[in-house]
C-alpha cells in the first residue's frame, strides 16, 4: 500500500516518488544479482592465479643454465634437465606450423575470396568447423593408426597430429579477418584492370595481415601445449634427436611422465618445465595481443 | 555454309583482347583451382579420420557388436572389452563440470557485457582468455599437487560431514577421484562458456535493454526480463560447446581422476573416462586392445560432434536475430 497522495497518473512529476517496500526490494535483488556477477567475475580469475603462482613458486627454484641444457638424470638422481624437451618442442611446433600454417592461411583465403557462397566452400567450412571440435586425442588416435602403425613412432607423426589441430583455427581467424576487409578496397582494385588474384594478394590479404598473424600465433600457442596426441604419435625421447623418423621428447609429455612420477625430484623438475612452457605460451598470446592493437 | 552474326564479330574480336600466350585470366584460373585443391585437404582429412577409425576399430565391433557400449569389462587377458565405464565416466564428469562452470560463466558474461564499465572488460576479457590458454597438462599439475592435498584436508570432509549421508559421497577420498576431475574440467571449460556467451549477449539488439532501462526496469530487471529470455538459445549453445570440449579433455582429467575401471555413484571414487583411458593405454595396446580404444575414440568422435553441430545452430541462430548486430 503507497501513501494515499501518491499520483496515479504521471509520476513523472518534479515531487519524486516515495520509495516502497516493492522499490527496496527490487533494489535490493538488483544490488545482490551485479554482486554475484562480480563475485563468479573474480572467482573465475582465482584458478588462473593459483595456477600462474604455483607453477612460479615451485618451478623458479629449479630453473637453471643447467636445467635448460642437459637432459634428464635417471630417475632417483638429482639434476638433469629438459634440452630435450625443449628442442623436441620447438622442433614438432616448427613441423607443424610450416604445415598447417600454409594450408590453413590459403584454406581460408580461398573461402572469403574465391569460393565465398560456393557448395564447395561450404563443405570445405562445415568441415573445418567440424575437424575444429574433434578433441586433440582423437586426432592422435587418427594419426596413431594411419601413420604410426605403419611407419612407428616419429617426430613426423607428432608434427602432423599438431597441424591437424592448428589448422580448423587458422583457417577460422583467416577468413573472418578477410571478411572485415571493406568491399571498396577489392573493388577500386579491380576497377583499376587490377587481376583478381592480385587484388587479393596485394590488397586484401596484406590489409587483413595483421589479424592472420594475430590468429596464427593464437594457434601456435594452442599447440605448443597440446600434450594428449604426444602420447601415441611423437612418443618421447629422453636424448637430444632432431630427426623427424625418430621418437622426440616434448615439454608437456615430459610434464606428465615427471608429474605422474613418484619421485619427488621430478616433481619438482616438472613444475619448472611447466614454467618454462607456460612463460613460452603467454609470451605468445601476449605477443598476439600487443601485435594486434599496434598494427590493428 | 554459316549464316553471317553478331556471334562472329564476337569471335573475331576475342583473339585481339586475348593473346596466345599470357592470358589475363590465367593466374586468376591458377588461383582458383590452386585454392580449391588446397581448400580440399581439410575434407580429405576429415574423411580420412573418420575411415581410418572405422577400419581400425572394426575388429572390436565385430567382435563385440552393440554390446561394447553396454559391457563393463575392461580385462586386457581374456581380450573382453566395454565401454560403459568410461562412458559413465566422461558423460558424469562433464555434467559435474557443467553444473559447477554454467553459474559461474554467465556471471562473468553478464558482467563483462553489461555491467562492467568499458575500461575493465578488455582486461577482464583478456584474463579469462588466458585461462583458456594455460595448456592442460599444467592445469593437470596444479591439480595433482595443489588441488588434491586441497579436495583431501578440507572440501572432501566438510562434504562428509554435511552431506555424507547422500550416496554422492561415500567411501574413502584421497583427493583423487571423480569429484576433483569435475572440479578441474569446470575451470578448463569456463573460459568457453563465458566468452562465447559474452558474446552472445552483446549481439542481443541494445534495443531490449535500452527499452526495459527506460520503463523504469534495475538494471539486473532489464538483463533478466528484457534480454536474457531473447538470447536463450545462444546460451545453451555456449553451454554445449562447452560440454563439447569436457567430454573430450584428456590430460588434466587424466592426471586427477585416479583411473581405475569402475562404475560407482559416490563422486570421492576414482573413475575413467573415454579420453583418460585411451591417453593411459594407447601407445602399450595392441591387437583387439587397440581395435576397442580406437572404437571408444570413434565414439568420443560422434558424441563431440553432436554436441559441436548442435551448438552451433543455437549460437548461429541467435547471431542472426532480427535487429541483433551489435559485432562480437
Amino acid at each position: 500500500m503507497s501513501a494515499p497522495e501518491a499520483p496515479p497518473v504521471a509520476p513523472s512529476s518534479a515531487l519524486p516518488r516515495q520509495a516502497t517496500g516493492v522499490d527496496r526490494r527490487r533494489a535490493f535483488v538488483d544490488k545482490l544479482a551485479r554482486g554475484a556477477c562480480v563475485a563468479a567475475t573474480v572467482l573465475a580469475i582465482v584458478p588462473l592465479v593459483a595456477v600462474l603462482i604455483y607453477v612460479a613458486a615451485k618451478g623458479i627454484g629449479s630453473l637453471s643454465l643447467d636445467f635448460l641444457t642437459n637432459t634428464p638424470a635417471p630417475m632417483g638422481e638429482v639434476g638433469g634437465g629438459i634440452k630435450n624437451a625443449i628442442i623436441g618442442t620447438l622442433l614438432l611446433v616448427g613441423i607443424a606450423s610450416l604445415i598447417g600454417i600454409p594450408i590453413g592461411v590459403i584454406t581460408g583465403i580461398y573461402l572469403a575470396e574465391l569460393g565465398r557462397y560456393s557448395k564447395f566452400a561450404q563443405a570445405v567450412r562445415f568441415s573445418a568447423d567440424i575437424l575444429g571440435g574433434v578433441p586433440s586425442i582423437v586426432i592422435g588416435v587418427f594419426v596413431y593408426t594411419a601413420i604410426v602403425l605403419h611407419w612407428g613412432y616419429s617426430a613426423m607423426a607428432g608434427s602432423v597430429s599438431l597441424a591437424i589441430i592448428m589448422l580448423p583455427t587458422v583457417i577460422r581467424t583467416t577468413e573472418e579477418m578477410l571478411k572485415l576487409v571493406p568491399d571498396a578496397l577489392r573493388e577500386a582494385a579491380l576497377a583499376l584492370g587490377v587481376p583478381r588474384w592480385k587484388a587479393i594478394s596485394s590488397i586484401v590479404v596484406r590489409t587483413a595481415l595483421p589479424g592472420i598473424a594475430t590468429g596464427v600465433m593464437l594457434a601456435v600457442a594452442r599447440i605448443a601445449g597440446e600434450t594428449a596426441p604426444l602420447l601415441f604419435t611423437a612418443f618421447g625421447n629422453d636424448a637430444v634427436s632432431t630427426s623427424l623418423t625418430k621418437p622426440i621428447g616434448s615439454l608437456p609429455q615430459m610434464i606428465f611422465t615427471h608429474s605422474t612420477s613418484a619421485d619427488a625430484e621430478w616433481h619438482r623438475q616438472a613444475a619448472a618445465g611447466a614454467l618454462v612452457l607456460v612463460i613460452l605460451i603467454l609470451v605468445l598470446n601476449i605477443g598476439a595481443r600487443v601485435f594486434i592493437r599496434r598494427r590493428g | 555454309m554459316k549464316r553471317p552474326s553478331a556471334h562472329d564479330t564476337e569471335v573475331a574480336i576475342r583473339p585481339a583482347r586475348r593473346p596466345l600466350f599470357g592470358d589475363v585470366n590465367l593466374g586468376d584460373r591458377l588461383a582458383q583451382s590452386g585454392g580449391a585443391l588446397i581448400a580440399g585437404i581439410v575434407v580429405v582429412i576429415l574423411a580420412a579420420l573418420v575411415l581410418q577409425m572405422i577400419q581400425a576399430s572394426t575388429p572390436a565391433f565385430s567382435k563385440f557388436g552393440l554390446g561394447f557400449l553396454f559391457s563393463s569389462k575392461w580385462d586386457p587377458v581374456k581380450d573382453d572389452y566395454g565401454a560403459l565405464p568410461f562412458l559413465y565416466g566422461t558423460v558424469v564428469s562433464s555434467i559435474g563440470a557443467l553444473i559447477i562452470a554454467v553459474p559461474v560463466a554467465f556471471g562473468v558474461a553478464i558482467f563483462l557485457s553489461e555491467l562492467a564499465p568499458s575500461w575493465l572488460r578488455g582486461p577482464v576479457g583478456f584474463t579469462i582468455e588466458l585461462l583458456a590458454a594455460i595448456p592442460s597438462v599444467v592445469y593437470g599439475l596444479w591439480g595433482i599437487f595443489v588441488l588434491k592435498p586441497f579436495m583431501a584436508e578440507y572440501v572432501g570432509p566438510v562434504l562428509k560431514s554435511t552431506l555424507g549421508w547422500l550416496p554422492l559421497f561415500q567411501g574413502p577420498y584421497d583427493g583423487l577421484g571423480m569429484l576433483t576431475g569435475a572440479l578441474i574440467l569446470s575451470i578448463m571449460i569456463l573460459p568457453t562458456i563465458a566468452s562465447i556467451s559474452r558474446d552472445v549477449l552483446r549481439a542481443a539488439p541494445p534495443t531490449l535493454r535500452e527499452g526495459a532501462l527506460a520503463l523504469g526496469a534495475t538494471r539486473w530487471e532489464a538483463i533478466r526480463y528484457a534480454v536474457l529470455p531473447n538470447v536463450r538459445s545462444g546460451l545453451v549453445g555456449a553451454v554445449l560447446l562447452g560440454l563439447g570440449r569436457a567430454l573430450g579433455e584428456t590430460m588434466a582429467i587424466t592426471m586427477v581422476i585416479g583411473n581405475k575401471v569402475d562404475i560407482s555413484a559416490s563422486l570421492f571414487e576414482k573413475s575413467s573416462t573415454m579420453a583418460s583411458q585411451i591417453a593411459n593405454q594407447y601407445s602399450e595396446a595392441s591387437d583387439m586392445q587397440l581395435a576397442a580404444l580406437t572404437e571408444i575414440a570413434l565414439v568420443l568422435f560422434a558424441v563431440t560432434l553432436l554436441f559441436n553441430v548442435g551448438a552451433r545452430i543455437l549460437v548461429w541462430r541467435t547471431g542472426r536475430m532480427p535487429g541483433g548486430g551489435r559485432s562480437a
